[in-house]
C-alpha cells in the first residue's frame, strides 16, 4: 500500500507533468533540428514560429466555438490545427522568400543567418502581440479530464489521487502519432530520402539531381507542422501567452542540443532529458519518502534540490555539461 | 508662419485661461492608482470612489470658502514602479495637485511616495497599499492609509483558519512586496498562535504552468492552501494547478483574491474555501453603497469606499487647517480621522466641513469605519467570505 501510494504520487506530480512537457518540447525540438540539418542554421525564431500558430489556431478554435461546430469531448482546438499549420507554412514559406534565400544564395555564414533568424524572431513576436495581444488567452473546452483526482481515490481506495488531464493525453497520444509519420517519411518516401541526403552532403546531393528548392520547401512545411503542433499542445496543457512562448525557445535548444543537433531521434532523446531533469530537480521529493522510508527515518526537511524558480537553471546546466563533455550530443548529431 | 501665429494665439488664449483660474479657489486632488496592469479591474471603481467625495465637497461650497475640487488622474500601473514615480511627478510638478490619494499597490506607493512626494511635500492618502513595511517607512508625516496593513491582516487571517479547525496550512504567496510582506506577516502569526506552517514558498506571476510549485506545496502537506496572490495572474493559475493535480482542494483567500473572478473561473470545484477581504459593516457603508449606486458604479467593488474615505479626510483637513497646503494641513488628518467630536458619515461631508469651519471636533467615520492608529493607518475591519455551492458568501465581519 505505501509503496502504491508512494508511486501514484510521483505519477501525479513528477511522471505525467513530465511526460506532457517531455512531448511537447521533443516536436519544439524536432523542428529546430530539421532546421539545423537541412538549411544549416539554428533557427531562433522557432519559439515565436510556435506562438504565431498557436494564435491563428485559437482565432479558428473561437471562431468554430461561436460557430457552434466542435468535438466533444476532444478539443475544439484540434479541428482547427489544420488552419494553424496551412497559415504557419505560409508564413514560414514567405518568410524564407522574402529573407532567408538572399542569405543562402550569397552562401551566407550559418553565423549570418543566426543573426537573420533573430531579426526574424522580433518580426514575429511583434506580429503576434499585434493581432492577438500580450496576455494569457484560454482556449480549451471539451473535457477537462481522464482521470480526476478525487475519483482515482475513490476508486481504488489509495490515500493519493492521480489526475490525468484530457490535453496531457492528447499530447502524448499526438506527439507518437506525429512522430512516427515523421520518421516514416524521413526514411520511407522519395522526398524524405532527399532530405536526408541533402542534409548528409549537400553537394553530393546536389550531383544526383536532388532539387534544392524543393528540399528547403518540403523542410519549411513539415517545421510548419511541427511547431503549430507543439504550440498548440503546450497551449492547451498550460495555456497561450506569446512570452512564455519566446521563453520556451531555451529549452527546446537545450533539448536539440543535448541529444544531438541534425538528429531526430536525438531531438526526441533530449526533449525528455530536459522535462524529466527539470521536473525532478525541482520536485519536492518529501511526500514519496516518506511513503517509501521507514518509519522513523522519514525525512522532515522538504528534500527539494532547486526551488522551482530555477527550471531554466537545470537545463541550461545540463547543456553545458553535455557540450563540455560530448558537443555532437548524446546521439551523434553535428557539433555546435 | 501660419503655424506659428496659431501657436502663439493659443497659447494667449491658454494663459489667460489660467490666470482666470487663478482668482477662484480651486483644489486639486491626484488620484493615483494602476489604471492598467494586474489590478485593473479595481482601479476605476476606486477613483469613483474618491471622486464622488470631491464632488459632494465642491457641491457643499462651504470648503475653503466654496473651493471647486478637480481630479486629476495618474496611472500607476501597480506594479511598474519607476512608470508610477513618472506618473506622479507630472502630476505634482506640472498640474501642482495639492494632496493626493494613492498609491495602490505597495512597491509603487513606497516608490512613489520616497522619490516624490516627499521631495515635493505632498500628502499622499493610500486606499489600498497594505504592506507593513509602509508602517514603519520614513514619511515626513506625508503618508496614511485608509486600508489597514497586512501585519493586521495576518492575524485576521489566523483568527479565521483558527476558527474553522485547522492547524496546518501551506502558503505561496506573489513574489513582491505585498505577497510577502502578508505572508510572512501571517506565518508569524500563525506560529503564534499555536499553528504550523509546512511551507512558505513564492511564485512569480504570469507562468504558463504552476504544476511544479504545487508539486512542492503538495509534498510539504497542510490541510488548507494559503493563496496569497492576485486573482487576475498567477494566484488563479496555482488554485488551477491544485485543483487539476488533487492537491489541495480547500483553499484560504486573502484581499487580492477574493473576487467574482473566482467564481467565474471555479465555481463550484472550490466549495468550502474562504478568506477575507477588508470591508466593514455598518450605517456608513450602506450609505455609501447607496450613494455609489445612484453615482452609476460599484460601491461594494475591493477599495471604493477606502478610496473615497481617502479623499474626504484630506479634504476634511483641509478645511481644518483652512489651507490646502499640505505643509500644514498633514497634521489634521489624524485629529479629524478620530474622535473626539462630531461622527460624520458619507453623504454628510457638508456638516463636517460646517463644524470644522466653526472650529469645532468631528470624528469622521466614513464609508469604511475609519479609525487612524500608529503611523497614520486604518485599524481594519474585515469582511469574511466563503464559497458555498458555486457563489462567494459574505458570513461575517471582524
Amino acid at each position: 500500500m505505501e509503496v502504491l501510494n508512494a508511486l501514484v504520487a510521483l505519477s501525479n506530480f513528477v511522471l505525467i507533468p513530465a511526460i506532457a512537457y517531455g512531448s511537447q518540447l521533443a516536436l519544439g525540438a524536432l523542428g529546430v533540428t530539421l532546421i539545423y540539418g537541412i538549411l544549416r542554421f539554428s533557427n531562433f525564431a522557432h519559439g515565436d514560429t510556435m506562438a504565431f500558430g498557436t494564435m491563428v489556431t485559437v482565432l479558428v478554435t473561437w471562431a468554430l466555438q461561436a460557430l457552434g461546430i466542435g468535438i466533444a469531448p476532444l478539443p475544439t482546438a484540434l479541428l482547427a490545427l489544420p488552419f494553424g499549420i496551412a497559415a504557419t507554412a505560409l508564413l514560414l514559406l514567405g518568410t524564407d522568400r522574402v529573407v532567408y534565400r538572399f542569405y543562402r544564395q550569397q552562401k551566407a555564414a550559418p553565423v549570418i543567418l543566426v543573426i537573420v533568424s533573430m531579426g526574424v524572431m522580433f518580426i514575429m513576436n511583434g506580429l503576434t502581440r499585434f493581432i492577438i495581444g500580450p496576455d494569457d488567452q484560454r482556449f480549451a473546452d471539451g473535457a477537462r479530464f481522464i482521470i480526476k483526482a478525487r475519483e482515482f481515490k475513490e476508486m481504488t481506495g489509495l490515500s493519493e489521487g492521480l489526475a490525468i488531464r484530457t490535453t496531457q493525453g492528447i499530447t502524448v497520444v499526438t506527439a507518437v502519432i506525429v512522430v512516427a509519420l515523421l520518421f516514416w517519411f524521413l526514411n520511407r518516401t522519395r522526398t524524405g530520402k532527399s532530405m536526408r541526403a541533402f542534409s548528409d552532403n549537400e553537394d553530393l546531393a546536389l550531383l544526383s539531381g536532388i532539387n534544392p528548392d524543393r528540399v528547403v520547401m518540403y523542410t519549411w512545411l513539415i517545421v510548419a507542422a511541427l511547431a503549430t503542433i507543439a504550440g498548440v499542445l503546450y497551449g492547451l496543457d498550460k495555456s497561450f501567452k506569446p512570452f512564455t512562448y519566446f521563453q520556451l525557445l531555451l529549452p527546446i535548444f537545450a533539448s536539440a542540443i543535448v541529444g544531438g543537433l541534425g538528429n531526430p531521434l536525438g531531438a526526441i532523446v533530449g526533449g525528455f532529458v530536459i522535462a524529466f531533469s527539470e521536473v525532478t530537480v525541482t520536485y519536492a521529493w518529501k511526500k514519496v519518502l516518506v511513503y517509501l522510508m521507514p518509519d522513523g527515518l522519514e525525512p522532515t526537511g522538504l528534500v527539494q534540490l532547486m526551488s522551482t524558480d530555477y527550471k531554466f537553471a537545470v537545463s541550461f546546466a545540463i547543456l553545458i555539461i553535455v557540450l563540455l563533455f560530448r558537443p555532437t550530443g548524446l546521439f551523434k548529431g553535428k557539433s555546435v | 508662419m501660419k503655424k506659428l501665429l496659431m501657436a502663439t494665439a493659443l497659447t494667449a488664449c491658454g494663459a489667460t485661461a489660467v490666470l482666470a483660474d487663478g482668482h477662484a479657489p480651486q483644489v486639486k486632488l491626484g488620484v493615483s492608482l494602476g489604471f492598467t496592469g494586474p489590478l485593473e479591474s479595481l482601479a476605476p471603481p476606486m477613483a469613483e470612489g474618491a471622486e464622488l467625495a470631491m464632488k459632494e465637497a465642491t457641491d457643499s461650497g462651504i470648503l475653503l470658502d466654496a473651493a471647486t475640487v478637480i481630479s486629476i488622474r495618474a496611472d500607476s500601473t501597480c506594479i511598474d514602479a519607476a512608470a508610477a514615480t513618472a506618473a506622479v511627478e507630472r502630476i505634482v510638478t506640472s498640474d501642482r495637485v495639492d494632496g493626493i490619494v494613492g498609491g495602490m499597490c505597495s512597491g509603487e506607493t513606497t516608490a512613489t511616495l520616497q522619490n516624490v512626494a516627499m521631495p515635493n511635500g505632498i500628502v499622499m492618502v493610500s486606499p489600498s497599499a497594505t504592506s507593513p513595511a509602509l508602517s514603519t517607512l520614513e514619511d515626513n508625516g506625508l503618508f496614511f492609509r485608509t486600508s489597514p496593513s497586512d501585519a493586521r491582516q495576518g492575524v485576521v487571517m489566523t483568527d479565521i483558519i483558527m476558527g474553522r479547525g485547522f492547524k496546518e496550512v501551506a502558503v505561496t504567496y506573489t513574489n513582491n512586496d505585498y505577497g510577502k510582506g502578508l505572508a510572512d506577516s501571517f506565518q508569524a502569526a500563525f506560529e503564534a498562535a499555536g499553528g504550523t506552517v509546512t511551507l512558505n514558498a513564492s511564485h512569480e506571476d504570469g507562468k504558463a504552468d504552476y504544476s511544479a510549485e504545487v508539486g512542492a506545496l503538495a509534498s510539504a502537506g497542510g490541510e488548507v492552501l494559503v493563496v496569497a496572490g492576485y486573482v487576475d495572474q498567477g494566484g488563479s493559475g496555482v488554485v488551477q494547478a491544485a485543483l487539476d493535480s488533487g492537491a489541495f482542494d480547500t483553499f484560504v483567500f486573502p484581499d487580492g483574491m477574493v473576487s467574482q473572478a473566482l467564481e467565474d473561473n471555479f465555481g463550484a470545484d472550490i466549495d468550502g474555501s474562504f478568506g477575507q477581504n477588508p470591508a466593514s459593516a455598518g450605517e456608513g457603508r450602506d450609505a455609501f453603497v447607496a450613494m455609489a449606486k445612484a453615482a452609476g458604479f460599484d460601491g461594494t467593488s475591493a477599495f471604493a469606499a477606502e478610496s473615497y474615505d481617502a479623499a474626504a479626510l484630506i479634504m476634511l483637513a483641509m478645511q481644518a487647517a483652512n489651507s490646502k497646503d499640505p505643509a500644514v494641513y498633514k497634521d489634521r488628518i489624524m485629529d479629524v480621522a478620530n474622535a473626539p467630536g462630531e461622527k460624520i458619515l458619507p453623504g454628510d461631508l457638508a456638516i463636517g466641513l460646517e463644524i470644522l469651519k466653526a472650529g469645532g471636533e468631528i470624528d469622521y467615520v466614513g464609508a469604511t469605519s475609519v479609525e487612524l492608529v500608529g503611523a497614520g493607518e486604518s485599524a481594519g475591519n474585515y469582511r469574511e467570505i466563503e464559497f458555498e455551492g458555486g457563489k462567494l458568501k459574505v458570513v461575517g465581519y471582524r
